[in-house]
């Protein structure tokens, strides 16, 4: 195997998006995604028995495709890498059954590896002919998307992750598709508020702030039980609450304005917080990651506060933030870089995989 | 010729056929397990394939059971068989995963001219398609595969796990009454079309029922 610039195809499953990627070393070589999206319009969400069977379909495609967009053939590969976890279980064991046929029909080796330390991955990545190639010192992750809502410290990207918090309900996208279909402005629903929430007054209402109480927060030297954890579901319950209220009384329902207020809301302690994991553990970059991360609030927030407390922001382009198995391979690669063994192909996917088992 | 058939409907399983080898089989191996099967399959493959000296170029084609099945289980299967086909470039068949066990009843002393078979479905529910058997013939699928409550099968009897999940309502055989679909009958029963000059369906999985998906209704008004 190339271990200075290994050639690496990567499998993601483990939603609603079906991506083959190949990168070579920290090049980045191809991206394919082939989402079912459209099918979990009418639900208003991702509906897993529909993602799985969408991945069944679109994945022997995506494969096609990716291999001929990057050039190279299944024999020039080196190492395969498909997302293991967390995710959609049903979902899950499609990448990783076709990633596992992959490997018994071409006997290269496989690498089970988790998808939040995968998004990671793609800062390694050299786009728009602009050299990344190392990821910065003390760095951390912010991931925000319709299945997560995190935030990482990042020692080593292939032996030393840790989490730091995370969201202990809905995750912010899921929010937005919540609210959004509150507010009957469709799925999904995070860029339809994002769009009406720039000709809404986000002052005029007031929404609460999740696990922000002082019982929560503890001090620094002291944390509380959720200092840097997030809380949707108190927030999607008060702008239903809102709207009902302006209902009940005959009033018509200021939808821009509700947008607004509640996208603030969420940027607003996802920032705060972020901020504040990142301040008290001396993380001096953070990486922003995740499908929520298209949202021109959530971006121009976190640049305003990152800047402000003196913590550089990195944002990848934007198919490189939703899932995908560019950031998959590019996570392989580094492992086969680090020197670290392949998973053999008798693992199990798992949904809960913690970001400390940053490959199987 | 030589197939590679591949089975998740029920269990996982295996088998290399063959209408050059003794019986037929090459090799082949099934678990008991019915919910493990992303874990247990590639490696059963792999150890079978290096078991028989086979090596993908040596395959003719692929056979997967399109089910009915428990859908996350099912698509192990198919994915692999998908995934293998592709990367050989091998032809890819489906065979409906019944088939599995009605290749089994009619080759044994147990088989009756009409007859069920039938795998649990869950939801105390099963999968379920009737066959008829004519002397030297290959079991004839005369209806089905269908889901549903083991009550509303026809009264014939009955052959699979399906079936000795449920004796009250099934006329269940004894002998078959744990039965699963088995990828080495499959792939005997795919051997046995092909070499009468069948054809053989495409690996389009039969769900049978829907995702459970529900279209949320318009929402209550406070009013
Ligand atoms: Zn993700």
């Amino acid at each position: 195997m190339n271990g200075n610039e290994p050639l690496v195809l990567g499998i993601e499953s483990s939603c609603d998006e079906t991506g083959v990627g190949i990168v070579r070393g920290t090049s980045l070589l191809s991206n394919t995604v082939s989402s079912s999206m459209e099918e979990h319009v009418r639900f208003g969400g991702v509906i897993p028995e529909i993602a799985s069977r969408a991945h069944l379909d679109a994945l022997v495609p995506t494969l096609q495709q990716s291999l001929a967009e990057a050039g190279v053939t299944l024999e020039e590969v080196d190492a395969v890498a498909v997302t293991a976890g967390p995710g959609l279980a049903g979902a899950l064991m499609v990448g990783v059954c076709a990633a596992k046929a992959l490997a018994v029909a071409t006997g290269k080796p496989l690498y089970a590896i988790n998808h939040l330390v995968a998004h990671v991955g793609v800062g390694v990545l050299e786009a728009d002919g602009e050299r990344a190639g190392v990821l910065p010192q003390n760095l951390g992750a912010l991931l925000v998307s319709g299945g997560h809502t995190e935030i990482l410290r990042i020692r080593s990207i292939t032996d030393d992750v840790e989490m730091l918090g995370s969201t202990i309900d809905d995750a912010a996208g899921e929010a937005y598709d919540k609210v959004a279909r509150l507010l009957g402005l469709g799925y999904p629903g995070g860029p339809a508020i994002d769009r009406l929430a720039r000709t809404g007054n986000a002052k005029l209402i007031r929404f609460p702030r999740g696990l922000t109480q002082p019982k929560y927060m503890g001090t620094a030297e002291e944390p509380g039980p959720h200092r840097y954890d997030w809380s949707f579901s108190g927030l999607k319950t008060a702008v239903a609450r809102c709207v009902e209220q302006f209902e009940a009384r005959g009033e018509p329902v200021p939808v821009a304005d509700v947008a607004a207020a509640f996208q603030e809301a969420v940027v607003d302690v996802i920032t705060s917080k972020a901020v504040l994991a990142c301040r008290e553990n001396g993380i001096t970059s953070l990486l922003l990651g995740g499908g929520v991360a298209a949202n021109s609030r959530l971006r121009q927030l976190t640049g305003e506060r990152c800047s402000a407390a003196g913590i550089t922001l990195h944002v990848p382009p934007l198919d490189l933030c939703t899932d995908n198995g560019a950031m998959v391979a590019a996570l392989g690669a580094q492992l086969v870089m680090a020197g670290i063994g392949p998973s053999g192909i008798a693992f199990a996917p798992d949904s809960s995989m913690p970001v400390t088992t940053i490959s199987a | 010729m030589l197939i590679l058939a591949i089975d998740t409907s029920a269990v996982a399983s295996a088998a290399l056929v063959s209408d050059d080898a003794m019986e037929g089989v090459v090799g082949n191996f099934s678990t008991e397990d019915t919910r493990s099967h992303a874990e247990v399959l590639a490696p059963g493959i792999n150890r079978m394939l290096a078991e028989a000296g086979i090596t993908g170029p040596d395959i003719d084609a692929i056979v997967t059971g399109v089910g009915p099945g428990p859908f996350t289980g099912l698509r192990s299967g198919i994915a692999t068989a998908r995934t293998l086909a592709f990367v050989w470039q091998k032809p890819l068949y489906g065979m409906m995963s019944l088939d599995a066990v009605a290749l089994e009843v009619a080759e044994s002393t147990e088989a009756a001219p009409e007859f069920i078979v039938a795998t649990d479905a869950r939801r105390k529910e099963v999968y379920w398609a009737r066959y008829t058997l004519e002397e030297g013939q290959l079991p004839q699928l005369v209806d089905g595969p269908h889901v549903g409550f083991a009550a509303d099968v026809p009264d014939l009897p009955a052959y699979g796990a399906g079936a000795g999940l449920y004796p009250d309502a099934l006329r269940a055989n004894a002998d078959f009454s744990s039965e699963q679909p088995d990828a080495l009958y499959l792939g005997q029963f795919a051997l046995a079309r092909l070499a009468a000059g069948g054809e053989l369906p495409d690996s389009t999985p039969l769900y049978l029922r829907e995702s459970d998906a529900q279209v949320p209704g318009p929402r209550k008004r406070a009013l």
